[in-house]
């Protein structure tokens, strides 16, 4: 198994992986106040008529090697995050980073694509049902500009090192393979592109049980093994906490809360996050959840509420709430862990706000 | 195990660069058109229409070269003789003139009629459809809406305005019946682009960094051509009783030409004298548009890979 490992490593040509230029301090990912508002027309002439506010203003790093994962409520931003973060849609606002180079400045999208790849939730919708197994791997490679029989022996290597026997499933077509197949040959469709970054969007989210424990065992490996980076979006707290060094908490388009992964699993500082986690099953049938977490879907993003966006669904609101935007402050005794609460910040006004931590102008500045 | 071993043939297989694709043969499944070839093999329906269809193209293109009368010599005394008349297998028409001739040669010109401009609005309406469904945005809008415009028309009537406006002949009505199609297509090619346009295999194309326009030969056209290819099909048989609506009002194909709309339209007055003989020009119509209609059904069913 190690002589194909180190195979694939030095299979094809370009397999040397872009200089890491900003050394391992730079992060690999400086997200910088992201927005991007879908607009919502209406009448004949396509008036734009308000805009909903998918993701709005969010701040985040990604650091080199780590797995940071994105948590959160469907409506939350999750997977337009993700979208911003690969370029498949354009920002509205915001720079993004990519190992110290600017998307739009230094960086053409075409690069970031060559450092940045995506598996997506759909593993059906997101194979071409008309190209084989082998022609879906080796398309990416050919584009690069990698000869048509070096790329079909990337796909064949790949495939083997994603545990799909390329003698068997090289020739066959993506109905003819199971989900947790498919969602291998999707990560052999993304470590062809021999990118840097990897965002998995609800990757392992469509997979039963048994079949989500390999391909996430099979995801460390190759993250090791290729010296990955993750972004990581699931709705399973559970899977986050497994494969993620930090976690970054979404709530209707911004981030309410981010931070190690221990930190935030033995420390919800943000109430979102605690009703988040309230609403994970326990496995003690004694400890079973007697009150529901949090009440009602999320509002609408069209108009989000004033304030803090969670006041409206917060069981410690006050009026402070609803009237100003709270700081992101640090939270006390965690490095690295900072939230959007004004019971976290002291000069907030908030009646259970404690001492304050160190005040942060944005979220992700570590 | 045994896979270890196989794999590890295949890469040194791999090694001999050219011979590659020729070892691993086996390995893959055949390609896709010898896979809709043998599906459709399988489907008796469509078998016996493509046979019908086959016989009928055939009789069509080597008319001169068959046993038949010649369909432009009338005799004003053998007119509207019953089928099975000696001489005449499927009788005669108002003039006299050998229907099984005349149906043969007038399948000449319907099948050109019905089969040209479908397949001139086939390639058009595909290209403005999937230009329009997979770019999106303004030129979208200029496209649709501008196609829009066609459908405010009936077919018939817009045929007929083309044509009354471009004058009579066949390679006008081969035009208008173009324009008259096009729209159609274009909207039925714009709609399925844009459904599969929004799949992730689309996106996960894009980020391979490909040229859109590789992006759309490589993962888009395979996957919207049989549905398009599939309507088109079924308006063969429209542009067929199109033609012949044309030939009648005098626009498009003129008598003493033989061809099925004109026939039915001519044999019309028997129709109270000898009604089987009046409708066999209508017969030959429905018959090929519905070997048409059932042979494009069983292409749809062997063309979906799912199966």
């Amino acid at each position: 198994m190690t002589t194909s490992e180190n195979s694939v490593a030095r299979a094809a040509p370009g397999n040397v992986q872009a200089a890491d230029r900003g050394g391992p301090a730079q992060p690999l990912v400086i997200a910088r106040d992201l927005k991007r508002h879908f607009p919502v027309r209406k009448g004949i002439f396509n008036r734009k008529a308000s805009a909903v506010r998918a993701v709005d203003g969010i701040s985040f790093t990604v650091r080199k090697s780590e797995t940071l994962g994105i948590v959160g409520e469907s409506g939350c931003g999750k997977s337009t995050t993700a979208r911003l973060l690969v370029g498949l849609i354009g920002l509205d606002e915001g720079d993004l980073i990519f190992d110290g180079e600017k998307l739009g400045e230094e960086l053409s999208l075409n690069d970031l694509w060559s450092g940045v790849q995506m598996v997506f939730q759909d593993s059906y919708a997101s194979l071409n049902p008309r190209l084989t197994i082998e022609e879906t791997i080796a398309f990416g490679p050919k584009m690069r500009g990698v000869a048509a029989p070096e790329a079909r022996r990337l796909a064949h290597e790949l495939l083997e090192r994603v545990g799909l026997a390329p003698a068997r499933f090289a020739g066959r077509y993506p109905h003819e393979l199971s989900g947790g197949q498919r969602q291998r040959v999707n990560i052999a469709r993304s470590l062809a592109m021999k990118p840097r970054l990897i965002i998995l969007d609800e990757a392992v989210s469509a997979l039963d049980k048994s079949v989500e424990a390999q391909v996430l065992n099979l995801l460390r490996e190759l993250k090791a093994e290729f010296d990955l980076t993750f972004v990581f979006i699931s709705h399973d707290l559970n899977v986050v906490r497994y494969v993620s060094d930090r976690i970054m908490v979404m709530y209707l388009g911004e981030v309410v809360e981010i931070g190690p992964v221990d930190a935030i699993w033995n420390h919800r500082a943000h109430p979102y996050t605690q009703a988040l986690f309230a609403a994970m099953p326990s496995m003690d049938p004694d400890n079973r959840t007697q009150v529901p977490p949090l009440a009602g879907d999320p509002p609408n993003p069209i108009d989000p509420p004033s304030g803090c966006r969670f006041h409206t669904r917060c069981g410690f609101a006050e009026p402070v709430c609803g009237t100003r935007k709270p700081r992101v402050v640090a939270v006390r005794g965690d490095a690295g862990h900072e939230a959007a609460c004004h019971m976290l910040d002291g000069q907030s006004g908030h009646s259970k706000a404690g001492e304050t931590g160190e005040v942060r102008k944005e979220l992700g500045e570590v | 195990m045994s896979d270890t071993s196989t794999t590890t043939l295949g890469r040194a297989e791999g090694r001999v660069a050219g011979h590659a694709a020729a070892e691993q043969a086996p390995a893959r499944s055949k390609g896709y058109w010898s896979g809709v070839g043998s599906r459709l093999l399988r489907d008796p329906v469509a078998m016996l229409c493509a046979a019908l269809l086959g016989l009928l193209l055939l009789a069509v293109i080597f008319a001169p070269y068959l046993p038949l009368a010649d369909p432009f010599t009338g005799s004003m005394i053998s007119r509207l003789k019953p089928l099975g008349t000696p001489g005449h297998l499927l009788g005669t028409d108002e003039l006299g003139r050998d229907m099984l001739a005349r149906l043969i040669y007038g399948g000449r010109l319907t099948l050109m009629l019905g089969l040209l401009p479908v397949i001139f609005a086939f390639v058009i309406g595909t290209g403005l459809g999937v230009v329009a469904g997979y770019v999106g945005g303004w030129l979208n809008t200029a496209i649709m809406r501008t196609v829009d415009v066609f459908f405010a028309f009936p077919s018939i009537l817009l045929a007929i305005a083309i044509s009354g406006a471009l004058g009579a002949g066949i390679v006008n009505s081969l035009v208008s019946l173009t324009i008259v199609f096009v729209p159609p297509i274009t909207r039925v090619a714009e709609s399925v682009t844009a459904s599969v346009r929004s799949l992730e295999y689309v996106d996960a194309a894009r980020i391979s960094g490909a040229h859109p326009l590789t992006v759309v030969r490589v993962h888009v056209l395979g996957n919207v051509m049989s549905p398009i290819f599939v309507y088109a099909t079924s308006l063969t048989s429209v542009s067929m009783i199109l033609a012949a609506g044309l030939s009648f009002l005098g626009l498009g194909v003129k008598p003493p030409e033989p061809e099925w709309g004109l026939m039915l339209n001519t044999l019309r007055t028997a129709i109270y004298i000898n009604p089987v003989l009046a409708a066999l020009p209508g017969a030959m119509i429905f018959l090929t548009s519905l070997c048409l209609n059932l042979l494009s059904d069983g292409l749809r069913s062997a063309m979906n890979i799912k199966d």
